[in-house]
């Protein structure tokens, strides 16, 4: 079985039930602080620091502008190079594809690179269906798949858990799907490390298949590249005979120079690192080195729809370095899987109404999984602004899709929200003057609402950013 | 019914993205805190960064002596093509030839690999490995235990933008910033995961 985050409920109920979980708020607290610490230290050793993210921000825009030009060239270079481009509108379709890749190499057990966009379309789900398991490798996805679980950060997708939690699944898990734990295992990480070694080892050496995604595509030369960390990705992009990428098309950067920016901010802001242990790049096959059969998978999945949006369109602009959800007071709280995306955190709160619109009450209910404390705008290392799309998206629900109360609620308040200073003033007004909105208005009390049903009788006495700052979201 | 790229295309014009302003290049081209012509600072911080890796970092007059001391107790090596043959004659393990390609089982059981480097950035610690003479094909670098790669000063830049603009991304890259680590259990630091747990760099002048 795949656990997958289909039918997942709203923010403030799935928030309720995992803030409630001692052990995993204390792990997530854990975690998150520990990659702040070492984040914090290596931007500071760059005086250049806000410059790359200008430069950041400015080449992703770049890209988003002129998307066509460069998936095209990007195709173009790729099938120079000995690759052969796919092309898929949804989620549905990039699994058809890989599936159909897989099952013409007549393999049934395939090994994957950690990749949020194959969580996204859950392709280990579709391949299972079809008789072909895919085995993760990366450390955390590895913990994540054995404990049939599902992923809580976009870097650590096993943040949420701890030494213990990890030895117990090892031990009960590995045997069933190949080497099992060594005897007397303990919970040192090292031996942990150790342990996943040697279970996986044997599946890399005899691996034909693998599929990875990756962290940027170079149109200018077609050149993949993936930053990772343990070697489980150098495993499988080297060792397999064919390698399928699937890849979202927001991961292009137009130039090969635009690589200096990019793997400068990535590890830093992500795990606090100079640079992740290691990067691959690869175009296309290379003669006697590494696969003889390459195909790219270009995935939408909802990524022209975000594109669409003039304020949200920013959000394509993530690398996936975690930063903003390590810095994230609600998430350092609820752990990710309130968010019921593998996005989870602040971009999860922007990118998954974005990718997936928000008619569905899950979606709806994300843009206001914030504090509005712009922690995160201040972390992003392309500079996504989220405070400024929360907001905007806040107004998409009040003035569409199925929220008619608040569609009339917000209705009201107008163009206030517009600016964050307005904002806090007006729910404070709202929540000390009483009702200037009308009742049952959800807005200040979306996030109170953990504690509380969906649908609010009155406005709280005390507004969610009150609250916050009286009980740092402690509810018990 | 469209195909899906004609689609894909179709929307990605549709949601009419206004131009966007040619982005500004302001950041630093060297390693902070270092003047940029400033070499022994350079050759000095490489070193320092992958010590702080856990690396063995072994100047070297001879590379012989220095090769031999770096791979130590191994008793076979990955030799790819290309590499001088004097480097290794100071050592008495077992030079393995890559050609024909050895299997990955073979490799898998190979002590060490010995190779040349294409580039180096002093700022990040970091090798960089184009497959290019000496150094042998990805595989090779991977599955032994032990990496001694050969740098020389010249090859060393101060940070990754000089080293970037000197590669050809038409061949197969790995950079390598100290040996495989994991920190994904309780933000942990543990060295030694998938690939070769120990890296051993000789420095040439
Ligand atoms: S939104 Fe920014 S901070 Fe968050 S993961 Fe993406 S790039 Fe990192």
């Amino acid at each position: 079985m795949t656990r997958s985050f289909l039918g997942w409920p709203a923010f403030p109920a799935a928030a309720e039930r995992e803030v409630g979980n001692r052990q995993l708020r204390e792990n997530v607290r854990r975690a998150t602080h520990t990659i702040r610490g070492k984040r914090a230290v290596l931007a500071a050793e760059r005086p250049d620091w806000d410059a790359l993210r200008d430069s950041a921000a400015a080449i992703k825009d770049q890209v988003l502008a002129d998307l066509e030009t460069q998936l095209l060239r990007a195709e173009e270079k790729v099938t120079a190079a000995g690759g052969t481009v796919h092309w898929a509108r949804d989620a549905a379709e990039a699994n058809r594809i890989v599936t159909e890749l897989v099952r013409a190499t007549g393999e049934t057990e395939i090994v994957k690179v950690k990749s949020m966009l194959t969580e996204e379309i859950g392709l280990d789900a579709a391949l299972e269906a079809a008789g072909i398991n895919a085995r993760e490798t990366d450390l955390a996805a590895t913990i994540v798949q054995l404990g049939d679980d599902l992923p809580s950060h976009v870097v650590v997708p096993a943040l949420h858990r701890n030494r213990s939690e990890i030895r117990d699944i090892f031990v009960r898990e590995m045997g069933r799907h190949g080497r099992p734990a060594p005897d007397g295992l303990t919970d040192d990480p090292a031996e942990l490390a150790e342990a996943a070694r040697l279970h996986l080892r044997e599946k890399f050496l005899g691996a034909k298949v693998a599929v990875s995604g990756a962290n940027f595509l170079v149109a200018e030369t077609g050149t993949l590249v993936v930053v990772e960390s343990e070697g489980n990705g150098r495993m499988c992009l080297t060792l397999a005979d064919t390698l399928i990428s699937v890849v979202g098309i927001e991961k292009t950067v137009p130039s090969w120079q635009d690589l200096e920016v990019f793997l400068q901010l990535l590890a830093r802001n992500a795990t606090g690192e100079r640079m992740a242990p290691y990067t691959s790049t690869w175009t296309g096959t290379t003669d006697g080195d590494g696969p003889r059969t390459f195909h790219l998978v270009l995935v939408d999945n909802g990524r022209t729809r975000a594109l669409a949006d003039p304020t949200g369109r920013q959000a394509l602009r993530c690398i996936r370095c975690g930063a903003c959800m390590n810095t994230c007071p609600v998430y350092e709280r609820t752990g990710g899987h309130a968010y019921g995306s593998v996005y989870p955190g602040p971009i999860g709160a922007i990118l998954n109404p974005l990718l997936k619109g928000l008619d569905d009450p899950q979606t709806a209910s994300l843009p206001y999984a914030s504090t509005l404390c712009g922690a995160c705008n201040e972390v992003c290392p392309v500079r996504i602004r989220f405070t400024d799309v929360l907001l905007d998206l806040r107004a998409q629900v009040a003035d569409g899709g199925q929220h008619p109360v608040e569609r009339a609620a917000l209705g009201a308040v107008g163009g206030v929200m517009a600016h964050q200073a307005a904002w806090k003033a007006a729910v404070k007004t709202a929540t000390t003057a009483g009702p200037l909105l009308p009742r049952r208005i959800k807005l200040p009390g979306a996030l109170g609402g953990w504690t509380d049903s969906r649908t609010l009788p009155a406005i709280p006495k005390e507004s969610f950013r009150g609250w916050w700052k009286r009980t740092q979201g402690d509810t018990k | 019914m469209t195909d899906a790229r004609t689609e894909i295309l179709r929307r990605i014009r549709a949601a009419a993205v206004p131009p966007a302003a040619a982005p500004p290049r302001h950041y630093l081209r060297h390693a902070p805190g270092l003047a940029e012509d400033d070499r022994p600072a350079v050759l000095a911080l490489f070193a320092e960064r992958l010590a702080e890796y856990g690396a063995t970092v072994l100047p070297a007059e001879d590379p012989a002596t220095a090769v031999a001391e770096a791979l130590g107790d191994a008793r076979t090596a990955v030799v790819p093509a290309g590499l001088p043959a004097e480097w290794t004659a100071r050592w008495d393990g077992e030079a393995r030839s890559d050609r024909p390609p050895l299997t990955h089982a073979r490799l898998d059981a190979t002590d060490a690999v010995l190779t040349t480097c294409a580039a180096a950035v002093a700022d990040s610690g970091t090798l960089i490995l184009d497959g290019g003479p000496g150094q042998g094909r990805r595989a090779a670098t991977l599955l032994p235990d032990l990496h001694v790669c050969v740098v020389r000063a010249a090859q060393v830049h101060s940070a990754l933008p000089g080293a970037l603009a000197g590669l050809d991304p038409r061949r197969p890259l790995t950079f390598v910033s100290g040996p495989s680590a994991t920190a994904d259990i309780e933000m942990i630091r543990v060295k030694g995961v998938h690939g070769p747990r120990r890296l051993a760099v000789v420095l040439l002048p």
